[in-house]
């Protein structure tokens, strides 16, 4: 009985260091970034580092104004989810619901080999495929554009909205559809009225999980974007807050305003992601909780 | 809640297994800690005896890849290389994390004031990419800065087809950009349409656009783009060496001027600066300052 004890308290205590790796590297990372990340804004002020329009970290007379970069990640999350979910979506209800085993097995292992895809090959595609295309389409002088990663995002999040639709499409009891069907619904009414709703919770942390890829996405908007701090608008070279960390990290000066206002960039990047962990959170506990 | 009813009869253990658990806690943080040492014993330059660490600018790839490899087969030491831009490589020569920093601009002088000192190993040609289709061919330093400006925004201008102008460049505090700035005396008013992180995505995207005009290390240069004459001299090793190509830049070691090189590293230091490495170096696409 003993030597049973000791070995539990001898698993029980890896365990607990295993847990402690994760909770301690999300503590690191965040104290870090605060720490980091306060220096700037109290320098620049919060007001002229949120709402300042422009942003010339290496200039003479250097400004550090991130309204660009905000609005610009929102409007391309915005944008990628217009056109990412309703595709996922509809590929996630035909999938569980309409498709035969083969066809469903085909395009499953298409869309999990998409969400395998290096989001730097995704970049590179855009860049050589899609940018071009975009200037020959819309006549315009250069592709590179707010648009263009737009186009990339949408694709990039639509394993993750089919993924977590198809699983909860899928745990919707069998027993609401038959009842449904036997009612004298047709199948197709049966899956939009019935499973759809029953599953909602489920698509809605699909589209939140969308939403944290897509904003938090880096290497593939920065190659196709065009990373000029401009107002964002469809047709313009943008910079994302992820982007603007990433494009001038490696050459800033350590302990200049400008390595600590990327800092800054990221610590507002890293507020916008807790936001959304916490939306997904509070659907999938009020998924629980039904 | 049923993770409650889990949690109720841990506490009751008692305040014996409040101290315990404490104590674990003091082995694991003390565990970390070693782990961490470890690792950063091991990953940390200058491990073994007979290696030197480079680290820096991504333009001096070719340069120190080809002396590096010279050197190890002259003196069976090794020789690394980082490729993390000249900003990190000045970090990592200050930080004592390197033996020897590259950096593609002269050193600034709160750099210089902190201790370090730079030397000349090589001048890297700045070449002015257009897409091959375009017919301009010749242009003088003003009116690349006044392209690059804005002043002047269609080829026809500069007798070309008539097409808006697309201005490529690189991200701000990178090497090349802040050469090509500081020679055309453009700093902080370059109009660019696109800010690319590298001088690969920048030939990739001039090769693209036929409108594009981009900047990038004449050793890079390849045959999907043109370099332009600047002043009617064609960039080239000789023109760059007599200084009759004026887009061109410094390829810079940076030591600590306080501080000696470890044994392995001076004598690599000596090696690359010393006459018999030229050959080495031109072969690189650059010109040897020595």
């Amino acid at each position: 009985m003993k030597k049973n004890r000791l070995f539990e308290n001898i698993v029980h205590g890896i365990f607990l260091i295993l847990g402690l790796i994760t909770v301690g590297c999300v503590l690191l990372i965040t104290v870090y970034l605060i720490i980091s990340g306060i220096p700037a804004i109290r320098e620049i002020g919060l007001f002229n580092f949120l709402f300042g329009k422009e942003w010339a970290s290496t200039a003479e007379d250097a400004k550090y104004g991130i309204l660009p970069f905000i609005l610009t990640s929102i409007y391309g999350t915005a944008g990628a989810i217009l056109l990412g979910v309703p595709i996922g979506f509809f590929t996630a209800v035909f999938l569980s619901k309409f498709a035969n085993k083969k066809v469903r097995a085909i395009i499953e292992a298409a869309v999990n080999l998409l969400a395998g895809i290096p989001s730097v090959v995704y970049g590179l595609v855009g860049m050589i495929v899609l940018v071009p295309a975009i200037r020959e389409i819309f006549n315009i002088p250069d592709g590179a554009s707010l648009l263009a990663a737009i186009i990339v995002l949408a694709v990039m999040i639509l394993p993750n909205i089919i993924k977590v639709s198809i699983t909860a499409l899928d745990a919707v009891p069998k027993e609401y559809e038959d009842a449904s069907l036997a009612l004298g619904a047709t199948p197709a009414e049966t899956y939009f009225k019935v499973s759809v709703p029953a599953a909602k919770s489920g698509i809605a942390a699909a589209v939140v999980l969308g939403v944290g890829r897509a904003i938090g996405e880096a290497m593939a908007v920065m190659m196709v974007a065009g990373n000029v701090a401009n107002m964002p608008s469809l047709f313009q070279s943008v910079r994302f807050l992820t982007t603007a960390v990433a494009s001038e990290m490696a050459y800033s000066s350590p302990g200049s305003l400008q390595r600590n206002a990327l800092f800054s960039i990221a610590l507002v990047l890293f507020l916008f992601i807790m936001l959304i962990n916490a939306t997904l959170n509070f659907f999938l506990k009020r998924d629980k909780e039904k | 809640m049923p993770q409650r009813e889990i949690l109720i009869p841990k506490s009751d253990l008692g305040p014996n297994a409040l101290a315990k658990e404490k104590k674990k806690m003091k082995r694991i943080v003390s565990l970390i800690t070693v782990v961490t040492l470890i690792v950063c014993a091991l990953t940390g330059c200058g491990a073994g005896k007979e290696t030197v660490a480079t680290d820096g600018s991504t333009s001096m790839n070719k340069v120190i890849g080809a002396l590096g490899e010279a050197f190890e087969a002259e003196n069976g030491i090794t020789v690394t290389y980082n490729a993390t831009g000249s900003g990190a490589g000045i970090q990592a020569v200050q930080e004592g994390r390197c033996d020897i920093g590259l950096s593609s601009r002269d050193l600034k002088d709160e750099e210089k004031a902190n201790g370090l000192e730079g030397t000349v190993l090589a001048f890297d040609g700045i070449a002015i990419i257009v897409n091959p289709e375009n017919p301009v061919s010749d242009l003088d330093v003003e009116t690349i800065a006044k392209i690059y400006t804005g002043e002047i925004s269609n080829w026809k201008e500069v007798g070309g087809n008539d097409a808006e102008i697309v201005l490529i460049g690189r991200e701000a505090g990178s090497g090349t950009r802040d050469g090509f700035e500081s020679i055309t005396d453009t700093e902080d008013k370059c109009k660019y349409r696109q800010e690319l992180t590298s001088t690969g995505d920048v030939i990739t995207t001039v090769a693209g656009n036929p409108a594009a005009v981009g900047y990038a290390s004449l050793a890079s240069v390849k045959d999907t783009v043109k370099a332009l004459k600047v002043d009617g001299v064609t960039p080239s090793e000789e023109t760059i060496k007599d200084g009759s190509y004026v887009v061109q830049r410094p390829f810079v070691l940076v030591t600590k001027k306080d501080a000696t090189l470890s044994e392995s590293a001076s004598k690599f230091f000596d090696y690359i600066t010393s006459a018999e490495a030229n050959d080495i170096i031109s072969g690189a696409g650059v010109v040897p300052a020595n």
